[in-house]
C-alpha cells in the first residue's frame, strides 16, 4: 500500500507552481504581467510621496527563446521614495513580502506581483535580477539578486555602495526574463495609454524591443491626497476579526474598545450604540432606567427626557469578558444599527473629478465628457468609491459598442471584460431612457477605489458582483448616463434649430431674389429682420 | 370663309399670363419689404374642394382655400419653388422659349433650387395654376404628349424666328403636331365648317387619305387617346374663335366614351382652369346604340369596363345630358364593346362613306 508523503512548500515554492492564479498564464501574458507589476510598484512608491512620477520603462531583445518566445531584458526606472537598503533583498526577493499589509488603498494588495515577475523571470532565463535603489539620501545602493524558491529566502549576490552625488531618489529594476512580445503588444500599449488616463500626473516612458518609444506626458501636477492608514469600518466586522481585536486589545471597557478600534466612531456614537445593542444603558436618579428614546442627548451627556435631571450611563462591560453568544450579537448589532458614519475617504486616494477629467481629456479629448465621484461606501467593511467619467464624440472611437474603461486603485483592468460588475450593469442598463445607443462613440470609464478591491483573482483582472459594489456602479452610472441624455437632448435640439434656421437662411434670400425680379424691381427686399426673428427660439441655445 | 376678328387674341393673352406672374412677384415683394414673411392663398385642390358646375358645364374649385406662408418651415421651401417657377414662367413668356416639365425639374436646379423629383416639381407648376388661373402652357411649359391635326385652316405663327410666316394645315399628309409654336399661333382663314376630333391615329390617317376634310369640309384631330390639355385648349379655340362645331368620334366603349366627356367637360384634375374644355362639343360615335343599329363585330365587356361604367354613371358630368344616359344603359344593357375599326368589315371606306355622314347629320 502507497504511503502519502506530506511535505511542506514555502510561499514562493507555492506560487512557481501556480504562476496562473498570479497572471502569468503563458508567455504573452506574462511579459505583460511583469510590465505591469513593476510599473504598479513605482507608481504607488512616487506616489506616496506625492511626488508626480516619472517612469521609464524598456524592454529590450536578448535573444531567442523558442520558436514563439524571446529572452527579453525588463528595466524600469523610477522616481519614487526608494527602498532602505536593508529592505531590498526580501523587497524583490521574498514573495509575501512588504509593505502593502495596511488598511489603506494602494495598487497592489497581495505583495506579490513585483516578486512574482521576478521569480518568473529567474526560472525562465536563470539569471540573477539588479535592483538599485536610493531614498535620496547619501547613498545609492545597488544589489544582484536571486530567488530561493524553495526556502522563500533572497540569495544576495553582489552588493555594491554608491555616493548619491546628484541627490538621484528612486528604484531602478532590471531583469531578463522569457516572453512573447509580439503577441502582448497590444494589450502593453492599451496598458501603458490607460494607466496615462488614470494617472494624469504621471510621465509614462516605454521603449519597445524594437526601439519604438511610446511617450505618455503628464498634463498636470496636481495629485490626488496620498491615502492615510485606517480602522475597520463597524458595517464591515465579522466575528473572526472582532475575536482578533478583542484579543489584543489594550481597552478594559466597550465604550474605550469601539472608539479605538473602529473607523469614525466616537464617545456619542459609541454610547448610543452601546444603549442600541443592550450592552449598556441610561439610568435616570429620579425615573430610573431609561429606554432608548427617553434619553436627550447634548454633546456626550445624557439627560431624562421625562425631568430633565442628567442620566447616568451604566458601567461598560470588558470587552474581554463578552461571552462568543455575545460577540456574534456585536458583531450582527453593528451591521443593524444605523447611526455610524460613513467611511470618511482619508483612507481612499480617488482621483477626483478634475484628475478624472485631465485624464479622460488627454488619452480621449471628446467632444463632451462628464464626470463624477461618488460618496464613499462600504461592502464588508471595506470602504470603497465609485468614480465615473462618460465620453462623447471626439476621439471616442465608434464600434457599435461601448468602449469600457476599467479601473481599480488607478490600475486599468484589461482581461476578463464580460465578468465585470461594470461590465454587467453597463450592459443591463436601459440606455434608452437617457437616448444613448450603443451605436453611438461613447466611452465609460469606471473607476472603483477601495483599501481592498474585491478582485475575482489573484490576477487583478476584473471586480466581483458584489451587491454593494454593483449598486454604487449602477447609481453612479445612472449620474452621469442622465448628464450625457441632458447633453444629447440639448444638442439635438440645437441641431434642430440649426436646421430650421439653415433652411430659412437658405430659402428666404432666394424668394427675395425671386420676387424681385418677378417684380421688376432693382433691390432685393431686405430679409434680415425676417432671419433674425425666426432665430429667436435657437440663439441662446449656441 | 371665316375672317378672324381676333387677330391680337393670342398678344393680348400673352400680356395677361404675363401680368398675372408680375402680380404673384410684387405681392411677394411687397409683404417682403414690409418685413413680413409673405403669404399666398390659393384654392384648394383636395377632392371636397371640387365641385361639378352645370351652369359652365366643368369642373371648379369651391370656396376653401389654403394658405402657403413662408414663415412656416415646412412651407418656405415649396413657397421659394414656386417664387421660382413663377420667376421661370415669366423669362420663358416674356423670352419667348417654351420648356417642358421635365425641362422645369433640370432648370431648377440652376438656381440651386431643387425638387426632390418630377412630382414636387409638377405640383408646383400646378400651383401655379391655380393662383394665376392661367394653364401651363400659358406659360409655354408644355407636355411631352403631342397630338396632330389636319385640315384646311391657315395660320401665322408667332414664335420666334417664325413671326408673320404662314402655314396651311393641309401642306403634311401625316397631320400638323399640335405644339407650343401651333396653339401660339393666329389663326387667318379656314374653309372648314367643323372640326373632327378622333380618338386614333390610325382612323385619323385613314380620314386624310379618304379626303374626309374636303367631303365633310372639316379640320380633322387626332387625339392619341386621351387628349392632351393643349389639344384641348387648342380644340376650345378653333371653337371658340372660329365657330366652328365640334364632333367627337371613340371606340365604342366607356373609355372612348370618357375621352369625348372630358374634351366636352373637363377633367377634376384641371378644375382649378378654364377654357380646356369645349362644352358645345358634341359625342358622335361610337355609341352603344351604334354597335346594335350597325351591326358591329364586338368583344364582350369585361369586369373593369362594367365598374367604369356604374362610376360614369354617378358622375355629376354625365348628369345633365340624356344622350349619355341612355348609352351608358345600352353598354351595361348588351354588355358588348367596339372599336372605330369595327367598320372594316363593311369595308374600308365605309365608315367615312356611309357611317360618318350619317352620324355628322344625326349629332348635328
Amino acid at each position: 500500500m502507497a504511503q502519502a508523503t506530506f511535505e511542506e512548500i514555502s510561499a514562493s515554492d507555492f506560487f512557481y507552481r501556480n504562476r496562473d492564479i498570479a497572471g502569468f498564464t503563458n508567455p504573452s501574458r506574462a511579459i505583460f504581467a511583469a510590465i505591469r507589476e513593476i510599473v504598479e510598484n513605482s507608481l504607488d512608491a512616487a506616489e506616496s510621496q506625492k511626488i508626480p512620477p516619472d517612469i521609464y520603462v524598456r524592454l529590450s531583445f536578448e535573444s531567442e527563446a523558442s520558436k514563439d518566445t524571446q529572452i527579453y531584458k525588463l528595466r524600469v526606472e523610477d522616481n519614487g521614495c526608494g527602498i532602505q537598503p536593508r529592505f531590498i533583498p526580501s523587497a524583490f526577493g521574498q514573495v509575501l513580502y512588504g509593505s502593502k499589509y495596511k488598511l489603506k488603498q494602494m495598487r497592489g494588495t497581495f505583495g506579490l506581483g513585483g516578486k512574482m515577475a521576478v521569480l518568473y523571470g529567474q526560472v525562465t532565463t536563470h539569471q540573477a535580477a539588479y535592483v538599485t535603489s536610493s531614498t535620496g539620501q547619501a547613498k545609492i545602493y545597488s544589489f544582484k539578486l536571486m530567488m530561493d524558491i524553495q526556502h522563500n529566502r533572497p540569495i544576495i549576490l553582489d552588493r555594491k555602495v554608491l555616493i548619491n552625488k546628484e541627490n538621484w531618489r528612486g528604484t531602478i529594476v532590471e531583469f531578463a526574463l522569457e516572453g512573447d512580445y509580439l503577441r502582448a503588444m497590444p494589450k502593453i500599449l492599451e496598458y501603458f495609454k490607460q494607466t496615462a488616463m488614470v494617472n494624469p500626473y504621471a510621465n509614462l516612458t516605454f521603449v519597445d524591443p524594437k526601439g519604438r518609444l511610446y511617450k505618455f506626458t503628464r498634463v498636470t501636477s496636481e495629485m490626488p491626497e496620498p491615502p492615510k492608514e485606517t480602522l475597520p469600518h463597524p458595517y464591515g466586522v465579522d466575528v473572526e476579526l472582532l475575536q482578533r481585536l478583542i484579543m489584543v486589545t489594550t481597552s478594559t471597557n466597550m465604550l474605550d474598545f469601539l472608539k479605538h478600534h473602529f473607523h469614525r466612531v466616537g464617545e456619542i456614537t459609541a454610547q448610543k450604540f452601546l444603549i442600541f445593542s443592550g450592552l449598556n444603558y441610561a439610568s435616570c436618579p429620579e425615573h430610573g432606567r431609561l429606554l432608548p428614546d427617553e434619553i436627550n442627548w447634548v454633546g456626550s451627556r445624557l439627560y431624562c427626557s421625562r425631568c430633565n435631571k442628567e442620566a447616568q450611563f451604566s458601567p461598560s462591560k470588558n470587552p474581554k469578558k463578552l461571552s462568543h453568544e455575545e460577540i456574534v450579537k456585536l458583531m450582527q448589532n453593528l451591521k443593524k444599527f444605523k447611526d455610524f458614519l460613513p467611511p470618511d475617504a482619508s483612507c481612499l486616494s480617488p482621483l477626483g473629478e478634475a484628475l478624472l477629467r485631465a485624464g479622460i481629456e488627454k488619452e480621449l479629448n471628446p467632444e463632451y465628457l462628464v464626470v463624477h465621484q461618488r460618496k464613499p461606501s462600504t461592502y464588508a467593511g471595506h470602504p470603497f468609491i465609485v468614480e465615473m467619467g462618460i465620453a462623447y464624440g471626439g476621439g471616442v472611437p465608434k464600434t457599435g459598442a461601448f468602449v469600457i474603461y476599467r479601473f481599480a486603485n488607478k490600475i486599468p483592468l484589461l482581461y476578463d471584460e464580460a465578468s465585470d460588475v461594470s461590465y454587467r450593469v453597463i450592459g443591463s442598463m436601459n440606455w434608452r431612457r437617457y437616448k444613448v445607443s450603443p451605436e453611438m462613440p461613447i466611452a465609460i470609464m469606471v473607476h472603483i477605489c477601495s483599501t481592498k478591491v474585491p478582485y475575482k483573482t489573484v490576477g487583478k483582472e476584473f471586480i466581483a458582483d458584489r451587491a454593494e459594489v454593483r449598486r454604487e456602479v449602477a447609481n453612479e452610472l445612472r449620474e452621469v448616463a442622465r448628464q450625457l441624455g441632458h447633453f444629447l437632448t440639448r444638442r439635438e435640439h440645437v441641431d434642430k434649430e440649426k436646421k430650421r434656421l439653415t433652411i430659412f437662411a437658405k430659402y428666404l434670400p432666394k424668394i427675395a431674389q425671386f420676387s424681385a425680379m418677378l417684380a421688376g424691381k432693382e433691390r432685393i427686399p431686405d430679409i434680415e429682420k425676417l432671419l433674425k426673428s425666426v432665430q429667436k427660439y435657437g440663439a441662446d441655445e449656441e | 370663309m371665316a375672317q378672324m376678328k381676333n387677330r391680337t387674341r393670342i398678344v393680348e393673352k400673352k400680356h395677361e399670363v404675363v401680368g398675372s406672374l408680375k402680380t404673384l412677384g410684387t405681392d411677394i415683394y411687397n409683404q417682403l419689404d414690409k418685413g413680413i414673411f409673405p403669404t399666398i392663398n390659393m384654392p384648394s385642390r383636395s377632392t371636397e374642394n371640387i365641385t361639378y358646375d352645370p351652369s359652365i358645364r366643368q369642373f371648379v374649385l369651391g370656396e376653401k382655400v389654403v394658405s402657403r406662408s413662408a414663415r412656416n418651415i415646412r412651407h418656405v421651401k415649396p413657397f421659394t419653388q414656386l417664387a421660382w417657377a413663377a420667376m421661370f414662367s415669366n423669362e420663358l413668356t416674356t423670352k419667348k422659349k417654351t420648356s417642358t416639365l421635365r425641362d422645369v425639374y433640370y432648370s431648377a436646379q440652376a438656381y440651386e433650387m431643387t425638387f426632390t423629383d418630377q412630382q414636387e416639381s409638377n405640383n408646383i407648376i400646378t400651383d401655379l395654376e391655380t393662383i394665376t388661373g392661367f394653364s401651363r402652357e400659358d406659360f409655354n411649359i408644355f407636355p411631352e404628349e403631342r397630338s396632330a391635326i389636319f385640315g384646311d385652316l391657315t395660320i401665322e405663327y408667332t414664335v420666334p424666328g417664325y413671326e408673320g410666316k404662314a402655314l396651311n394645315l393641309t401642306s403634311h399628309p401625316d397631320g400638323v403636331l399640335i405644339g407650343p409654336a401651333l396653339t401660339s399661333a393666329e389663326f387667318v382663314s379656314t374653309n372648314a365648317d367643323k372640326v373632327i376630333a378622333i380618338e386614333k391615329g390610325a382612323l385619323f390617317t385613314r380620314f386624310i387619305e379618304e379626303n374626309v376634310h374636303n367631303k365633310h369640309k372639316s379640320l380633322l384631330i387626332s387625339c392619341g387617346g386621351q387628349a392632351p390639355r393643349q389639344s384641348r385648349a387648342f380644340i376650345r379655340r378653333l371653337h371658340d374663335e372660329l365657330n366652328l362645331p365640334v364632333y367627337i368620334f371613340t371606340d365604342g366603349d366607356p373609355w372612348g366614351m370618357h375621352i369625348a366627356q372630358v374634351i366636352i367637360s373637363g377633367s377634376a384634375n384641371a378644375a382649378h382652369l378654364r377654357e380646356l374644355n369645349t362644352p358645345d362639343a358634341i359625342w358622335s360615335g361610337v355609341w352603344a346604340t351604334d354597335i346594335v343599329d350597325y351591326k358591329l363585330p364586338s368583344d364582350p365587356l369585361d369586369e373593369v369596363d362594367i365598374k367604369r361604367l356604374y362610376e360614369l354613371q354617378k358622375d355629376p358630368r354625365y348628369q345633365n345630358d340624356p344622350l349619355w344616359q341612355r348609352e351608358i344603359k345600352m353598354f351595361l344593357k348588351i354588355k358588348r364593346k367596339a372599336e372605330q375599326e369595327a367598320f372594316s368589315r363593311y369595308g374600308l371606306t365605309y365608315i367615312v362613306d356611309e357611317y360618318l355622314p350619317r352620324k355628322l347629320k344625326e349629332t348635328k
